[in-house]
């Protein structure tokens, strides 16, 4: 059995609670120590990467227990891909957090940590119920991050955020007894074998309890219309924070994606494709809504988390195509999405931090030291989150358009995708010339700008890595797209010889 | 018992869902706590009702096929543990959010 597989769980698991150990040393020895956990995480997340490029799938018996009996992680491409997206963000989230966000309030740095060891569970388990603790444990984490620093509005945003949440889980029980209920197995292989060989008679309840566990999803990833907690939760927490969680409407997706491909995938019998009827009009519904919103935004940060809302639209049109082509380009475009949401966060309190009263209000406010360069970054962003060309965004909306050209609904896809597009530039060419060009007289006293802008480069530069290396990354997603196609590895893989 | 027991989860969380849609913290909080008592007697009852029958299985027991299906209980316990995490949590949050907005109610506005 490969250790591997575990690896990525124990590393920031063990951070964290060496970081809750050692509160009383200094901030100095602790932003280290979680920069290199963190760096630690990247390495991972790429051996990891390497090991499942080929095709190979690890699973790793918790306590040696046989699956379907004990817990099993499964480590194959995709889970790879989405462990070495969350640890390259979570490397720059950190590095921002790092100039002194991280003192605002108490165990940042261990609540972080707690963070990425919730989120890296969520992508390797390979259990639905294991997937619901992960599932509460990055939630306790964001909980305690979102409330990070304090304040009215953040306090509000987040009671409705945790509130909410506590519902989705409650509702996430319900799906998941019902499941077992009906299969008498939690394993998500197990599952896969069980429904696809679904008794007439069960089909009822055993339907209600995959849409159940997909309303569950789509909570998480802010799809129409269980996405309105999102964009007050995002604005109001701290750029660090927001940046992070631009992963964690991903992991929603991912579930959605994982579940839906292996469970009640193409193969799943009666039960085949069971939210293909749903997920593609919701989807592109929410990429337009998205859309408004970021038309519709008062605040550049409000703006950024629309933004997410977007591009989760954008996402899950992707997978809804059920074609390896259309999950290919959904994979390509996932990181980049990522990326470019976070920079703009970071951006916007960068930004926020040099207008003095007027922080990211997109109204005409004291020009800015730096104007130049900050206008060239917040351009840069800009072309980045609605998919201009030439960088990455493009060619992730590009693949995307590609693939839905075989699709029945190829026109609503186009028609919408380019529409979201166009809103887009709109609203942002609109807050970069109201931010930039249409100023008061300046103001003086602001801090260093180098610090504050390296996080936000490098999140830049992962989208032109992704540009440059196209051609590799493109050939890796459809290899990984290859293999969702194909449950019967992944069933293999956990379960072995047995029948 | 199966009515009995359909019928306790059923008033439960209707009660919770009341209560979760209330304006003021406090009944929202214990909304929260009723759904989740449901959901833990819902997750039990998923291993089927059975009496006087022991979770852990002897050999005297696996012949008769007379043992009560133990995963169930394990993973309510997981949830219960949980839940009462996230309760605690809430009810801190929710106290938190008193004293900032001044008053209790969801929004922050009375």
């Amino acid at each position: 059995m490969n250790h591997l597989a575990i690896a990525p769980l124990l590393l920031p698991l063990l951070a964290g609670i060496l970081l809750l150990l050692f509160r009383h040393t200094g901030i100095g020895p602790r932003r280290v120590f979680s920069l290199a956990a963190v760096l630690g995480q990247v390495g991972l997340a790429l051996l990891l990467t390497r090991a499942t490029s080929s095709g190979d799938i690890l699973a790793y018996f918790l306590g040696n227990w046989l699956a379907p009996f004990g817990i099993v992680l499964v480590a194959d491409a995709l889970a790879a891909w989405m462990l070495l997206a969350t640890a390259l963000l979570a490397l720059f989230a950190l590095l921002y957090a790092c100039r002194g966000g991280d003192t605002r309030g108490r165990h940042f740095h261990v609540l972080f940590q707690l963070q990425l060891f919730g989120l890296n569970g969520a992508f390797l388990t390979g259990d639905l119920f294991n997937l619901f603790v992960f599932f509460e444990v990055l939630l306790l984490a964001s909980y305690g991050l979102i409330l990070h620093g304090g304040g009215r509005a953040r306090v509000r945003a987040g009671l409705h955020y945790v509130v909410l949440n506590l519902a989705g889980s409650a509702v996430f029980l319900i799906a998941v007894g019902t499941l077992y209920g009906v299969f008498g197995t939690l394993n998500l292989a197990d599952l896969a074998l069980k429904v696809a060989a679904t008794p007439a008679s069960e089909l009822g309840l055993a339907r209600v309890a995959g849409l159940l566990l997909f309303a569950v999803f789509a909570l998480k990833a802010a799809l129409l219309p269980l996405y309105l907690w999102l964009p007050a939760a995002y604005a109001h927490t701290s750029a660090a924070v927001a940046a992070l969680f631009a992963i964690m409407t991903k992991v929603g997706v991912y579930a959605i994606v994982r579940v839906y491909s292996l469970v009640f995938g193409a193969t799943a019998g009666p039960l085949a494709r069971l939210v293909e009827p749903w997920l593609l009009p919701l989807a592109l519904a929410t990429l337009l809504v998205g859309m408004l919103g970021v038309l519709a935004a008062a605040t550049l940060r409000q703006q950024a988390a629309y933004l997410v809302v977007a591009s989760v639209g954008s996402l899950l049109t992707a997978f809804a195509l059920d074609s390896t082509a259309g999950i290919a380009a959904g994979l390509y475009y996932l990181p980049h999405a990522t990326f470019a949401a976070a920079a703009l966060f970071l951006l916007a309190d960068v930004i926020a931090s040099r207008r003095g009263d007027s922080g990211d209000r997109l109204a005409p406010g004291p020009a800015m030291p730096h104007a130049p360069l900050l206008g060239g970054l917040f351009f840069v962003t800009a072309m980045q989150g609605v998919g201009l060309p030439p960088l990455s965004g493009f060619l992730g909306k590009f693949l995307l358009l590609r693939a839905a050209l075989e699709h029945p609904a190829a026109p609503w896809v186009m028609a919408a995708v380019l529409l979201a597009g166009l809103l887009g530039m709109i609203a942002l060419a609109r807050s970069g010339s109201l931010l930039f060009f249409r100023t008061l007289p300046p103001e003086d006293g602001a801090e260093p700008l180098a610090a504050a802008l390296v996080p936000v480069v490098g999140l830049l530069l992962l989208g032109v890595a992704m540009t440059v290396f196209a051609g590799p990354l493109q050939a890796h997603v459809a290899s990984i797209a290859e293999q969702l196609s194909q449950p019967y590895h992944y069933v293999h893989a956990v379960l072995g010889g047995r029948p | 018992m199966e009515a009995l027991i359909a019928l306790s989860i059923g008033v439960l969380t209707a009660c919770g869902v009341y209560l979760a849609l209330r304006g003021r913290t406090f009944p929202v909080v214990l909304g929260l706590t009723f759904l989740s008592y449901a959901v833990n007697l819902f997750l039990f009852a998923m291993g089927r009702l059975a009496i006087g029958r022991p979770p852990v299985i002897r050999a005297a027991a696996v012949a008769e096929l007379a043992y009560a299906d133990p995963l169930p209980q394990a993973l309510v316990l997981t949830a219960i543990v949980i839940g009462f995490a996230m309760t605690a949590f809430v009810i801190v949050l929710a106290l938190k959010a008193r004293a900032e907005l001044g008053n209790d109610h969801v929004d922050g506005v009375d």
